[in-house]
């Protein structure tokens, strides 16, 4: 006891030196090196449920493109080396964590790795706590894949702030969209989401566009199992009994694969068909586990959506010459990100082999227009802030000797047709009867 | 009041660290804020865990503290600082009372395993929240003290200088708490609960008021989490960040109050280098620094100071 109680006055003096000597090495050592290199921060999913559907292919994305960029591979516009012909450096970060770690490390991007600019970012709360962050500390920020129609409600004047990938509504207007082309006379709707966010507000879209495009048809169903649950059993024997002609899913990812197969087993999807909105992320992994003829999409013109241009073709080629498969939408979409960043870096106006400021990157961004990989983007929404672009369905088809999924009747929907304009919020908007909409 | 001498070293530490803040780069301050307020939650833990008490739901206060934080600036419109943190203090002492009734009669698992409960079904009750944004949670409003307003780029440094003078009190008030007779009390519980009964003492009621006290401890540092990160989501409230809590109290020891803290800026220092430098499997790092911890000091960090480790070697 004696002996403890000696030390214990000892050891806060101890601590004292320690925690400076800490403090001190930390901020000594840790001056990142101005080497003229462009570098970029990616912070996607390489942990967790969304690191295999999404994180690992958007991760590959980036590595296969920008390895083309250094090596100036890519075709016109975007033959010139690197980004504005300085070398593009990747510092790779792990978006799993929640929204408070991600904060944290986004400022440790900016401020301790000295990135010239961040892309990434899935999960839409991350989206919405890195937006005034990157706002404060005025610093380049292209958001890839996150969905949330809160992003710019929030962040009402953006500067620095983009975003290459769609409002999550759009994908739901586009579902239902392509329902009413192709299911004209469908009665009865069922509904299966996460219960989450993303699946709340997916179905919430989802419903009122139906209300305005099939008015006949009816909502018979709605489950919200919790997300990652896995077993679908009772989900799908509420929704059988129900008899629905139509059953729309925003599942992703494992949950999505999960209740594929398990759907299909019990023959539920011979009866029904279903529309999925992410369906397109395991087109290369369903192979006859999923009926033809199930509706699935992918979040815009990606993956087996996207156009056939020579951009597209490039990038399918050298991504399947890397990991033996092809890319799914959130690759496409990660590449996307960084060709815009290109496009807005290298029409900043400042000379070759230099890199612009932030400033001047958001300045060349706002408002652009530039070719990707998924076509033509036009950042038309959000004040210029946000991409604007059409969306495709399609039905899926295996090819049994072939043994590849690919899509069939695909109808794509102008970006026009399905995107709210500024100034309303996509719920107002499907409400009014989705005004000033110019559809093909 | 006279100070001991532990308590003027914290002290002495605390203005160090604060006057360390103003020439530190700006990423670290943040990283220190975020420690210290994650700290104020492993105290609580370890407050409890000198009672015996190992909690897997403190997430529960961490989270109670935040929202409380957030919808106090959201829907009543307060931006003060001190207001807002007292209002999320509040919050969570009214409901550790009335949870502390059903608590105090478990021990061991079976409260390990309750706290776990609680704190997810406020989980579940906040993903089917749509109006808090379910789990993409909402933007916590900036804040004001006192009437001043900090100019743009500097509330990070502010908010620095106030967590760690708010860490520093709190930091002598535990210390002070753990010589108290009643802090002796609920190490005596943990030793031979029975023995303090028959002293004619009340465990129970030792253990409520502990545990309303680790609540409002665990949900200040809620409340400073909300205001740095900016953002409050239902993750605060999941079982792995209470975890997480756990793991850093741990990797600290429960001998004396300042192990939380070191630990939490050790965890943190070394997560965010560990997320560097292997983005693929910076959580096995984690792993292995808890292994060698828990292998080569098992009564955690502290105990290089208190030379412990190097008797038990010899």
């Amino acid at each position: 006891m004696n002996n403890s109680k000696k030390s214990m006055l000892k050891h806060p003096l101890a601590f004292a030196i320690t925690a400076a000597g800490l403090a001190l090495s930390l901020s000594a050592g840790v001056q990142a090196a101005e080497n003229g290199k462009f570098r970029i921060g990616i912070v996607t999913f390489l942990s967790g449920p969304a690191a295999g559907p999404f994180g690992e292919p958007s991760a590959n994305a980036a590595k296969v493109l920008v390895e083309g960029l250094n090596k100036g591979q890519l075709p016109a516009p975007y033959d010139k080396l690197g980004i504005n012909g300085a070398e593009i450096e990747v510092v790779i970060i792990d978006e799993a964590g929640g929204a408070a770690k991600q904060v944290e490390e986004f400022r440790n991007l900016v401020q301790r790795q000295k990135v010239d600019a961040v892309v990434g970012y899935i999960s839409s709360g991350d989206c919405l706590a890195i937006a005034p962050v990157a706002e404060e500390l005025g610093a380049m920020t292209v958001f890839y894949d996150c969905g949330t129609s809160q992003l710019f409600k929030e962040d009402k004047t953006p500067q620095y702030v983009f975003r290459t990938s769609l409002d999550a509504a759009v994908d739901n207007i586009g579902a239902a969209r392509y329902l009413a082309k192709v299911r004209p006379d469908a009665q009865k709707v069922a509904g299966i989401q996460q219960n989450y966010a993303w699946g709340q507000d997916s179905w919430n879209d989802f419903t009122h566009s139906m209300e305005q495009l099939m008015p006949k048809a009816k909502v018979v169903e709605s489950q919200m199992p919790k997300v990652f649950q896995g077993q679908y059993g009772a989900e799908i024997s509420a929704i059988s009994v129900k008899r629905p002609d139509i059953i729309h899913s925003s599942f992703w990812g494992g949950d999505m694969e999960a209740l594929v197969l398990q759907a299909n087993a019990r023959g539920l999807l011979e009866d029904a068909t279903a529309v999925l909105t992410c369906g397109e992320s395991a087109i290369d992994r369903y192979k006859d586990q999923a009926p033809n003829g199930m509706i699935i999409g992918g979040r815009g013109p990606f993956g087996a959506f996207a156009p056939d241009n020579e951009l597209n073709r490039w990038f399918k080629d050298k991504y399947v010459a890397a990991y033996k498969t092809a890319p799914t939408y959130p690759a496409s979409k990660m590449a996307q990100a960084i060709l815009g960043l290109k496009h807005a870096a290298e029409n900043a106006k400042v000379e070759s082999g230099k890199i612009p400021a932030p400033l001047e990157i958001a300045k060349a961004f706002k408002g652009a227009t530039f070719e990707s990989v998924s076509g033509t983007v036009q950042m038309a929404r959000a004040e210029g802030h946000q991409a604007m672009q059409g969306i495709a369905y399609g039905e899926y088809n295996y090819d049994p000797a072939s043994k590849k999924g690919s899509v069939q009747n695909v109808i794509a929907f102008a970006g026009e047709c399905v995107t709210p304009p500024d100034g309303t919020t996509a719920l107002e908007w499907i409400k009014a009867g989705f005004p000033g909409a110019q559809c093909n | 009041m006279r100070l001991s001498k532990t308590e003027l070293i914290l002290l002495g530490v605390a203005v160090l660290l604060a006057a360390g803040g103003f020439i530190a780069p700006q990423w670290l301050v943040f990283l220190l804020t975020m420690a210290l307020a994650k700290a104020m939650v492993v105290q609580g833990v370890v407050m409890q865990m000198r009672a015996g008490l190992v909690t897997f739901g403190q997430g529960l206060f961490f989270c109670v503290g935040g929202y409380a934080v957030g919808m106090s600036g959201h829907f009543l419109d307060i931006t003060d600082l001190a207001v807002l943190l007292l209002i999320g203090v509040g919050a969570a002492v009214l409901l550790a009372m009335l949870l502390g009734l059903l608590m105090t009669r478990y021990r061991e698992i079976f409260f390990a395993m309750l706290s776990l409960a609680f704190s997810m079904i406020l989980y579940g009750v906040l993903v089917k929240s749509s109006a808090l944004g379910s789990t993409d949670g909402f933007n916590v409003k900036a804040w004001t003290l006192f009437g001043w307003t900090p100019a743009s780029g500097q509330a990070p440094l502010a908010l620095f200088v106030i967590i760690v003078a708010c860490s520093a009190l709190l930091a002598v008030l535990l210390h002070r708490y753990s010589r108290s007779s009643a802090g002796m009390m609920c190490e005596a519980i943990r030793e031979n609960e029975v023995r303090v009964e028959y002293l004619g003492q009340s465990p129970r009621w030792v253990l409520y008021m502990n545990y309303v006290a680790a609540a409002a401890v665990s949900a200040l540092g809620g409340g400073f989490m909300a205001l740095s990160a900016g953002h409050i989501d239902p993750e605060m409230a999941y079982w792995i960040t209470s975890g997480e809590f756990v793991f850093i109290a741990l990797l600290g020891g429960t001998a004396h109050v300042a192990a939380p803290f070191i630990a939490a800026i050790l965890f943190a220092v070394v997560r965010t280098y560990a997320i560097e430098l292997v983005p693929h499997s910076w959580q096995m790092i984690l792993g292995f620094t808890l292994l060698a911890i828990i292998v080569f000091l098992p009564k955690g960090l502290w105990s290089l100071f208190t030379g412990q480790a190097r008797r038990a070697k010899a």
